[in-house]
């Protein structure tokens, strides 16, 4: 278990861990935008535009770790 | 605008110095003939590198050793020999490498297609000019919304560079042959610093050079001035940390897609050839999303640039105390008819 092997496992590790914390970010994202043009179907495509923007800025932040997680895995 | 399209990818070029390209050895595996600088990549993960990351060899298709071939590298040291600029004691490496081909390509192209273009100029537009003339209303509406009808007029020709500009680089990585530049990390730190440097004179000309400053004390009154040296510092620091996302959000966002399609066309190699049609078809699929995230990245950017600048603009507004409902009237009524 030298460095280099525990960097490759930290790097899967925290991609992982990044993806889980995107997914239930944009799926809770998702839900609400759903539920909003249910309710309201004429603000429907301000709804789509603004939960598009706000995907944007949570995927932005699970690359954050993807790039520190990317450092790790090309690292000697 | 295309001179400033001009300027801006001359600024560019000239702010990032690329560095001399390493080929990445990260899995200690299959011996690539390491110590030569150009060996082939034969892992995985090298193969990956050698496409996203920044090279001094272009890859086209042409006749060379002969024959046609379908990559021909093209070595950019040899072409254009060494540009090495000599500044005080400091020597900057300024020669062209691939990404930095890139950005002219796309600058060049971006020049070239809107002076073609602009001669549609008239009162009823048709045509291409009738496309770009809409996607310009599209980067003013963003510049509108987010810096008030006042102001938004002096800042939409480097809004409309920025959209532009990251768009074209953005589209032209999905084109064979051709490399993303924004999948550079120095030239996303380039754009984000335009944003910043734009963000603080703009901050500075509505406030004045005292009221920049004392927003810098984060609002502590001058009774709690023990506070300043905890505040200023922080507040300091936190100037950076908008381009730094900025930075990495466009950046990250290129180089991840480019390493899903590239990771799954590597599983045909790592797998077995049977898997090619499944294999071919996901990275299809996450090339649509590619194209999508191309145009929704460059908005995004924009769109947080616009924010950022009205943002350092509206205390420009309470200082001249008008009511609240004067920026409200002025937002609805700066929005372009027919927008929707």
């Amino acid at each position: 278990m030298n460095a280099l092997s525990l960097g490759y496992l930290a790097a899967g590790l925290g991609a992982g861990l990044a993806v889980i914390g995107a997914g239930l970010g944009i799926g809770r994202l998702a839900a609400s935008a759903m539920e909003g043009s249910a309710r309201q179907p004429t603000a429907v495509g301000d709804i789509r535009t603004s939960m598009i923007i706000a995907a944007a800025l949570i995927e932005g932040v699970t690359l954050f770790a993807i790039v520190v997680c990317l450092l790790l895995a090309i690292s000697k | 605008m295309t001179l400033t399209v001009a300027t801006l990818a001359l600024g560019l070029t000239l702010a990032t110095p690329q560095a001399e390209a390493q080929p990445g050895h990260p899995a200690p595996e299959v011996g690539a003939e390491g110590a030569a600088g150009h060996a082939e990549p034969h892992t995985l993960p090298e193969v990956m590198m050698h496409h996203v990351a920044n090279g001094a060899e272009l890859e086209l298709p042409g006749i060379c050793g002969g024959k046609f071939q379908w990559t021909c590298k093209v070595d950019l040291h040899e072409i254009t020999g060494r540009w090495v600029v000599h500044v005080g004691g400091l020597s900057i490496d300024l020669t062209p490498s691939k990404h930095l081909v890139m950005m002219w390509v796309a600058a060049l192209l971006l020049t070239v297609l809107l002076l073609a273009v602009a001669r549609g100029r008239s009162v009823v537009p048709r045509g291409l000019y009738n496309f770009f003339e809409m996607l310009v209303q599209f980067v003013r509406d963003i510049a509108v919304s987010n810096i008030g009808a006042a102001d938004a007029d002096r800042f939409v020709p480097y809004l409309a560079c920025a959209f532009f500009f990251i768009l074209f680089m953005n589209l032209l990585g999905l084109v064979p042959y051709m490399a993303t530049a924004t999948a550079n990390v120095s030239v996303t730190v380039g754009l984000a610093l335009f944003t910043f440097v734009i963000t603080q004179f703009a901050a500075i000309k509505a406030q004045g050079v005292g009221g920049y400053l004392k927003h810098l004390t984060g609002g502590v009154p001058v009774s709690l001035a023990w506070l300043w040296p905890i505040m200023i510092p922080v507040e300091f620091l936190g100037l950076f940390t908008k381009p730094f996302a900025l930075t990495v959000r466009l950046f990250a966002n290129m180089v991840a897609g480019h390493f899903v399609i590239y990771s799954l066309l590597g599983l045909i190699f790592s797998i077995s050839l049977l898997v090619a049609p499944v294999s071919v078809a996901l990275a299809l699929a996450i090339f649509m999303l590619e194209l999508f995230v191309a145009f929704v990245q460059a908005y995004i950017f924009t769109m947080l640039s616009a924010l950022f600048i009205g943002a350092g603009l509206v205390h420009h507004e309470h200082e001249h105390a008008e009511h609240g409902d004067a920026s409200d009237a002025s937002h609805v009524a700066g929005k372009a008819p027919g927008h929707g």
